[in-house]
């Protein structure tokens, strides 16, 4: 599936492409399936040596970036092979775009935001997004306060042994189907602070929202992700 | 649970809301020091806000899913046509 998408849009580009004329890459020295690189990769040299052409360069922001990528396409088109697809666009997008990348915003969140825009017109072709929901909606079922508006039903204790628990195994997938089902605002500005750690400013960037609504639908998702470990432990 | 001296600026049903704002510390001064009040006097709330931490940091062990070498592969050699090789 998504080796045939890569072929064809491989195939569309290669007429464009030829007449650039780039020198070629250095010797490629990447490896597959290395761990992302952290941080120590700067924004600088890595941008310096994709404009330079070094495919070892490209290597390691697919490395780095792509699995993110495509989790963060998947908020707004219908499958995992379009959002590879939409990354693999991205991609293009971003080699072509490299020499006008001005730093004024991370790499990465430059790169997020070419994706995040070019999933949303796939998903909007795809009749799949929705408008930002930003009517009302309770952080905590209003039936478990009193008429006062103090806990009628109050949380009940996480002990710190269940606390360590949450982020193993058979929770963290509930999470993730969690996550998945939050609806598309939601999800995405989650997926980009809690998952990817973006800052708000980030998350605000990449999504071309203000940061009040960033902070809504920060709110709504996590509430809702709450709500739901709150749910899976009470059946334990 | 009910301390209604200390609670009467914010009930829990507010105090719920305010938790993100108080996390992202856009809360004005006033607002998180009658939010932190509310807390001290609010097991309940107090216990909601442990949880949406640890809810958050839950949400940061959701690794995205490892790049196949197939999909690095395939990117590599669109690369490769994009230089025009």
């Amino acid at each position: 599936m998504v080796g045939h998408g890569l072929l064809r849009h491989g195939a569309k580009v290669t007429g464009r492409a030829g007449g650039l004329n780039r020198t070629a890459p250095a010797a490629a020295k990447h490896r597959i399936g290395r761990a992302p690189y952290a941080a120590d990769v700067s924004d600088d040299d890595l941008v310096r040596r994709l404009r330079l052409g070094d495919e070892s360069a490209f290597a390691e922001a697919v490395n780095t970036y792509h699995s993110s990528m495509v989790r963060l396409a998947q908020t707004f088109v219908p499958s995992r092979a379009v959002a590879e697809e939409v990354a693999q666009d991205t991609w293009l997008a971003v080699l072509k775009g490299i020499d006008h990348f001005e730093g004024r915003s991370s790499l990465k969140t430059w790169i997020f935001r070419i994706l995040a825009n070019r999933a949303r017109s796939t998903g909007a072709r795809e009749q799949r997004t929705t408008p930002v929901d930003l009517t009302d909606e309770a952080t905590v079922d209003g039936r478990r306060f009193d008429a006062a508006g103090a806990w009628s039903d109050p949380p009940a204790h996480w002990s710190d042994e269940v606390v360590d628990r949450l982020s193993s195994g058979p929770l963290v997938a509930q999470v993730r189907a969690g996550i998945s089902e939050l609806p598309e605002g939601q999800r995405a500005v989650v997926t980009l602070r809690d998952l990817d750690g973006l800052s708000s400013k980030e998350a605000c960037d990449v999504l071309g929202i203000s940061e009040a609504n960033q902070r809504v639908l920060l709110h709504r998702g996590r509430s809702r992700i709450r709500a739901l470990l709150e749910l899976e432990l009470a059946k334990r | 649970m009910r301390l209604p001296t200390l609670r009467r600026d914010i009930e829990c049903q507010q105090a719920v809301e305010l938790v993100t704002g108080y996390l992202e510390g856009t809360l004005s001064r006033r607002e998180a020091r009658r939010f932190e009040a509310h807390l001290r006097a609010c097991d309940g709330c107090e216990e909601y806000l442990r949880q949406v931490k640890a809810t958050i940091a839950v949400l940061g062990s959701v690794q995205p899913d490892d790049l196949a070498p197939e999909t690095l592969q395939g990117l590599l050699e669109l690369y490769r046509q994009f230089r025009g090789e």
